[in-house]
């Protein structure tokens, strides 16, 4: 049976035209960036290149990019660095219940630093409230760090409004945009947003590349030590041809935004409603209407998680669910039990679907319809 | 029958050698194999490490060796409440439980092979040392060839309708050749040590696990005739017929543990390896399984074993009533131990066991074993 991806929010196919950018770079241009010659000089010019572009791409200045190798990094960048340089000025920080783990971890490890977190809760729709976000601010809160779309649910959180709110407050603002970025439209400055997270591999660029932004004048201490690549804040010589095919799928993002979108509203659609032609029981997690075209989270009430994803594997669809596995065993989604308590049966049901390059219409409704067959079975 | 490419075969991974045998014989006969490993337990240290961990990444390893897909499926809510809760109760009586029969009867070819199932597999297999054989259309369970490996006493009370889904791919070869064919395929758990003891306690002490679950309750330690010869840590920590960990020094032969007194929680001892008191002619079994799945009405000549390993004896059963029997021992046996199994024997064929619930000497139920 022909394998279907429906799992884009963990990682995408590497678009040819990425490809096409990158090779000449891996074949021609090996030059370490820092040196002083022609051959770093040529390596030098493609990042420098790609800085340009990508800073473009959310509204900012290019000397407020700093590559790192992914959205993990840049997370751990943003929190565990912005915190340190600032803890003369409070020891709080906000974050969110249903944070990706390079966020939730990153602030357990500051809780041990003698931090204090507020990890914000959601209802059961899956959106932090902006008054939640209110209230739990103090003076001695250094940094919040909210994420802009949800990695499993897809709902969009109230970024800008948050922003809004933050702007009298001397605490920085971090947002991990690493399921918004390529779909939607960044402006750092309509956002309010001093620090950022993007990476390469969710939006068809090769794996190991991501950026944080962060606004001029933000105090960021490096988590690692080395040469003065990055301004130092980010030591360690550059990805150049990764950097390269990352800049190339930003382009391709921004050129297709529109298209893209309406395509993938267009994928989820046709899913939905072949899973209702089928007449499978199912509830969409979070506001249908609130969430990124790309993903959608479904609950099958009278399943379990471990069955379907096998069963849909072993019929050639992909898909995923909640982000925690250990010895290769699911665990129960931290988003989704923050959304329906702990124990719900959803936390335990739920599949996230998501599209991309790897569809088309047609892929959709087969995997849809294997989805449908499946479900049906089990929830027998 | 199917065409065994399209037949499907779960293969119940551990991440130890004799499974990823099973997997790669199944493999090379040509099935259709899925290979899934069980997390029953969790062990997660305070550094985040856990023995399930290693266990996966090695059948993941193997897996990917043999070009079939893997997946987990985890059972510790069905395990801890099927199988530890069973564990804990035993021991709480008295008795000596044995958590891997459990497993296998409520964990292994239930819970398990019903997911197994759901995903479309037409069998179930494991690394376990025994045979399936159909003899018109009833489903028998030979022993292992292994003699030291045969893991049918485990396998006691498997029913008809498992055994038919049920695969042994290792039931007809001696371990050492086990080894040879993971050696020569050069898969990743060719080298890797058999694990040993009970699957959740794995290699750390038995009496620290024990205690963070049951309070112990120090007591006294006597001779059935009342001389106290020391005190004991906890009753639950001493199984019928144990030499080690009494403390009792002095000359003469060695002391060992021939009853428990839960009441009184007394542990009762004696000198001697061959002391009388160790030795009993009978017992009364409960929990019986017959795999041909037909009643016991007629006294039965058989042979039987009372724990894993052991040499079979000559037995007679009786039937009871009320799915109990009395089983009589030809030739008196040494340290029968509540709680343990009783799994009976025509020659190779195994043909299902019980729970030793009572142990008898001269028609008469000896109490101080508990």
């Amino acid at each position: 049976m022909e394998p279907i991806y429906l799992d884009h929010a963990a990682t995408t196919p590497v678009h040819p035209e990425v490809t096409k950018a990158m090779l000449p770079v891996l074949q021609e241009v090996f030059g370490n960036p820092s040196s002083v010659h022609h051959f770093g000089r040529k390596a030098r010019q493609i990042i420098d290149e790609a800085r340009r572009i990508i800073a473009g791409s959310i509204h900012a200045n290019e000397k407020e990019i700093v590559f790192t190798s992914g959205g993990t990094e840049a997370d751990n960048l943003a929190v565990v660095g912005t915190a340190m340089a600032n803890r003369d000025r409070g020891m709080h920080v906000i974050t969110t219940q249903i944070e990706h783990h390079a966020t939730l971890h990153a602030a357990e490890y500051l809780e041990k630093q003698g931090f204090e977190i507020t990890y914000l809760p959601v209802g059961s729709e899956g959106k932090v409230s902006v008054e939640e976000l209110e209230s739990a601010l103090r003076d001695d809160t250094v940094l919040v760090s909210i994420m802009a779309v949800n990695n499993e649910t897809g709902m969009v959180q109230p970024i800008k409004e948050m922003g809004k709110v933050l702007k009298g407050h001397p605490a920085y603002f971090h947002t991990d945009a690493v399921q918004a970025y390529g779909l939607m439209d960044i402006n750092v400055d309509d956002w309010n947003v001093d620090l950022l997270t993007a990476s390469s591999h969710k939006i068809n660029g090769p794996k190991a590349g991501g950026f944080l932004y962060m606004r001029e004048g933000v105090q960021v201490s490096a988590l690692q030590y080395g040469g003065q690549q990055e301004r130092k804040r980010r030591p360690g010589t550059e990805n150049v041809s990764g950097i390269k095919g990352f800049q190339r799928a930003v382009e391709l993002a921004v050129e297709n935004r529109s298209e893209r979108q309406q395509k993938y509203a267009d994928f989820k659609q046709t899913f939905l409603q072949k899973l209702r032609q089928e007449n499978v029981q199912f509830v969409v997690n979070g506001i249908e209407t609130e969430t990124v075209p790309a993903i959608v989270n479904i609950s099958f009430p009278g399943t379990n998680v471990e069955a379907l994803l096998t069963n849909f594997d072993l019929s050639g669809v992909a898909a995923s669910s909640g982000s925690a596995c250990t010895a290769g065993s699911i665990e129960p989604s931290h988003v989704l039990s923050a959304m329906f308590g702990k124990g719900d049966d959803r936390t335990i049901n739920s599949i996230r679907f998501s599209f991309g390059l790897a569809n088309t219409k047609d892929n959709v409704e087969e995997a849809a319809g294997r989805v449908a067959s499946i479900v049906n079975r089990l929830a027998e | 029958m199917k065409d065994k490419k399209d037949t499907r075969v779960v293969v119940g991974m551990s991440g130890g050698v004799d499974s990823s045998v099973a997997a790669l014989l199944l493999k090379e006969q040509g099935y259709d194999v899925v290979g899934i490993f069980m997390k029953n337990w969790d062990d997660t240290d305070e550094n985040g490490v856990c023995t399930a961990t290693e266990d996966f990444d090695d059948v993941v390893r193997v897996c990917n060796q043999l070009e079939i897909p893997y997946y987990a499926v985890n059972f510790e809510k069905q395990y801890w409440d099927k199988v530890f809760t069973y564990f804990l109760d035993e021991y709480k009586a008295g008795r000596t439980p044995n958590p891997d029969v459990m497993c296998n009867k409520e964990i292994k070819f239930k819970a398990f092979l019903d997911h197994a199932l759901s995903l479309g597999a037409d069998y179930l297999a494991t690394g376990h040392y025994a045979q399936v054989r159909e003899v018109d259309g009833e489903y028998q369970m030979l022993r292992g060839v292994d003699d030291n490996k045969d893991q049918t006493y485990f396998l006691n009370q498997l029913s008809q309708s498992v055994l038919s889904k049920v695969m042994f791919p290792l039931g007809h070869l001696p371990k050492k050749e086990v080894r040879r064919i993971a050696g020569e395929h050069d898969l990743a758990t060719a080298n890797k040590k058999d694990s040993t003891g009970i699957c959740f306690i794995g290699e750390r002490n038995f009496k620290e696990f024990l205690s963070e679950y049951l309070p112990a309750q120090p007591g006294k330690m006597k001779t059935l005739n009342g001389v106290e010869k020391g005190r004991h840590e906890g009753l639950m920590y001493y199984t019928i017929g144990q030499r080690q960990g009494l403390g009792i020094g002095g000359s003469g032969d060695p002391w060992f543990v021939v009853g428990k007194n839960l009441e009184e929680n007394i542990l009762y001892v004696e000198q001697g390896f061959h002391n009388h008191r160790l030795y009993s002619d009978g017992l009364i079994a409960t929990d019986l399984n017959w795999i041909n799945e037909e009643k016991l009405i007629e006294p039965m000549e058989c042979t039987a074993k009372f724990r894993y390993r052991q040499q079979d004896s000559k037995v007679t059963v009786r039937p009871l009533g009320d799915d109990k029997v009395r089983v009589e021992f030809h030739d008196a046996q040494r340290a029968i131990t509540p709680g343990q199994a009783v799994v009976f024997y025509d020659g190779d064929v195994c043909l299902g066991g019980g729970t030793i619930d009572e142990v008898l000497k001269d028609e008469k139920y000896l109490d101080y074993v508990g």
